[in-house]
């Protein structure tokens, strides 16, 4: 086997390669830059206690962009699931049933969202804006815009279980890694995961080889808000503290990890691997540029550095001839060549 | 696999030999909003026949082998397989793997980004005892297909190999390997030789007559009448919906068909003018 295909392209191949490659420079980058910061442990179990609420939205995401979907529906889900808990834990004293209900909560966001798009037929960007503003408005209602302070709540074995600490070793990043696993493997090894990638790749194609495309996409958007609520559970208790807008800066990052981490845009090739490697590259960029001396303002034109060198870089590795053109209608050499429809 | 053949075999069990056609249509209506696809269509496929399927664009060709293979469900009618009756209500593409009917459907019907190896397995994956595709086995088969079915030796192209390297012909050949693989009792080929090379056309009308040889039955639907002429024992022209006109083998030439088709298409200018 290893024969037929040169060795350069089987390296090529492993899945998230070349982003796990730029994680890890620019770990480096940071030791060289900030060595009284970067070659210590404390600022790497800072950001395992930190990346997990993203790094779970990132990859059960993936599923989601891998069947040519989106889902914009999850900061309301962090909100939603984060209140429950919440109220739970501060009003009734009954982390545990907060804890199920909470998952509950994103699974019925999911379910709705589901049914919005696989059975009514709403497009997927339309109908999760929708209910991100329903259920975003909703916890506002619901928590009557306070917050709760959970100072108390690292007595409950709940806490200890999902976000304590193993010496310094925060548990939660234990959790993280271990939900990127399993989606990994609903992905790549369950007919679930790859019946999305089908549908991911031509939606009339799985129909036509058996997919039974609505009840996956049901299924999928359920996974997705379950996810969410489950990185709203590690969010919420690691602050120690619900907010009613606590969802809202993770949009756009965890979108940033995902396509950072190579997954296709169009749908039908996703890689979890590269989507965990994106998600603490995320995570490092702002503490790694604080600590480096640059101002903090910086941040987010640096990500958007990355980003799009991470985009490029996928688009060459692995289309050579799309990569090719691109570059070269970047670069204005040659005019690409125009299929024209006969 | 065997657990899931077993739950579906009451209504045509593969298995069962004393039946006469492999599919047969009655009345069969298909609507979409307030467009007639399909209109009062009989149709039927004996053990081991070739039924070529012919008529213009929009004559309802498609839809018709879309409901034979389980994608859509007839807005009336009834269905038989194997001389039993289906419970349209129950029927899918599953379904139709599992009474072993296989259809190739026009243009594409693989996933372009996807390996080889998923694309022959998808819908009916090889998986252990708890649920996980066995990749392994599933490239291994691939693999054997690949070189010992298709030929593909040496062509740079392996289990691994994703569609959108494929030619069209070599696309083509996947998808009718895939129905050869699992057996089909009847494989649907809706216009395998839309852009095809002329060798690559060759290929097909001889997988054409190997399931003939076979003892299987195929329905084939194709523009080019001279292909189709030359391998079907049955010709069934279709037209607006409807079933038009029926030939055995030998009972037309090639070049009465080809008068008869344009006849069909003045006759619709002589309504519409």
């Amino acid at each position: 086997m290893s024969a037929v295909e040169p060795a350069r392209k089987r390296v090529l191949q492993v899945e998230g390669l070349p982003i796990v490659a730029v994680l890890l420079i620019l770990v480096v980058v940071f030791m060289i830059a900030a060595p009284e910061v970067f070659l210590g442990y404390r600022i790497y179990m800072s950001f395992l206690a930190t990346v997990p609420p993203l790094l779970v939205l990132a990859a059960a995401l993936t599923l989601v962009i891998a069947a040519g979907e989106i889902d914009l529906s999850f900061p309301s889900v962090i909100a939603l699931s984060g209140w429950v808990l919440g109220y739970f834990i501060h009003d009734l004293g009954s982390p545990w049933i907060g804890f199920v209900l909470a998952l509950a909560s994103g699974a019925l966001v999911g379910y709705v969202n589901g049914i919005l798009i696989a059975r009514v037929g709403i497009p997927s960007i339309i109908a999760t804006l929708a209910t991100q503003f329903l259920w975003g408005g909703l916890t506002t209602v619901l928590s009557q815009g306070l917050s709760y302070s959970l100072g108390d709540v690292d007595q409950l074995l709940l806490w200890r279980l999902l976000v304590g600490r193993i010496g310094p070793f925060p548990v939660q990043a234990l959790w993280a890694l271990a939900v990127a696993a399993a989606l990994w493997l609903v992905l790549n090894r369950r007919r679930f995961g790859e019946h999305l990638l089908f549908i991911g790749d031509n939606a009339r194609v799985a129909e036509v080889v058996g997919v039974n495309v609505r009840r996956e996409k049901i299924r999928m958007f359920v996974l997705m808000g379950v996810m969410a609520a489950f990185a709203s559970v590690l969010l919420t208790l690691e602050n120690k503290n619900f907010f009613n807008t606590q969802g809202g800066g993770y949009l756009l990052e965890v979108m940033a990890a995902v396509f950072i981490g190579g997954t296709s845009v169009f749908g039908g090739k996703a890689s979890v691997v590269g989507t965990v490697a994106g998600s603490f590259i995320i995570g490092m960029v702002e503490a790694g540029l604080v600590a480096t001396g640059l101002q903090g303002f910086w941040v987010r034109a640096v990500v958007g550095i990355v980003f799009l060198a991470a985009v490029v870089g996928h688009l060459v590795i692995e289309e050579p001839e799309r990569g090719r053109a691109s570059l070269r209608l970047l670069f204005g050499k040659f005019a690409p060549e125009r299929k024209t429809p006969p | 696999m065997a657990a899931r053949t077993t739950r579906h075999a009451t209504p045509a069990d593969p298995s069962a030999q004393d039946w006469r056609h492999i599919v047969r249509l009655a009345k069969v209506d298909m609507t979409f909003g307030r467009v007639q696809a399909l209109s009062q269509v009989d149709f039927e496929v004996g053990r081991n026949e070739i039924v070529g399927l012919i008529g213009d664009n929009g004559a309802g060709k498609s839809t018709l082998i879309r409901i034979v293979s389980g994608v859509l469900r007839p807005t009336a009618g009834r269905i038989w397989v194997r001389d039993r009756p289906l419970d349209l209500d129950d029927y899918s593409v599953r379904m139709a793997h599992e009474l072993r009917i296989e259809t190739v459907h026009q243009g594409n019907s693989l996933g372009e980004k996807q390996p080889l190896w998923r694309n022959l397995f998808v819908g009916r994956q090889i998986t252990g005892r708890f649920g996980f595709i066995d990749v392994k086995k599933e490239r291994e088969v691939a693999d054997h297909l690949l070189r010992q079915a298709i030929g593909f030796r040496g062509h740079g192209i392996s289990a691994d190999s994703t569609v959108r390297d494929l030619s069209g012909g070599e696309r083509q050949g996947i998808a009718i390997a895939r129905a050869m693989y699992f057996q089909a009792d009847l494989i649907v080929l809706d216009e395998p030789t839309t852009a095809l090379a002329v060798r690559e056309v060759r290929k097909v009308l001889n997988f054409v007559e190997g399931v003939k040889a076979g003892g299987r039955a195929c329905i084939y639907i194709e523009h080019n009448l001279a292909h189709v002429h030359e391998v079907a024992d049955r010709l069934v022209l279709m037209d607006r919906g409807k079933m038009a006109a029926e030939f055995a083998k030998g009972d037309v030439s090639l070049a009465e068909l080809t008068n008869q088709m344009i006849a069909l298409q003045e006759g619709h200018g002589r309504v519409r003018g």
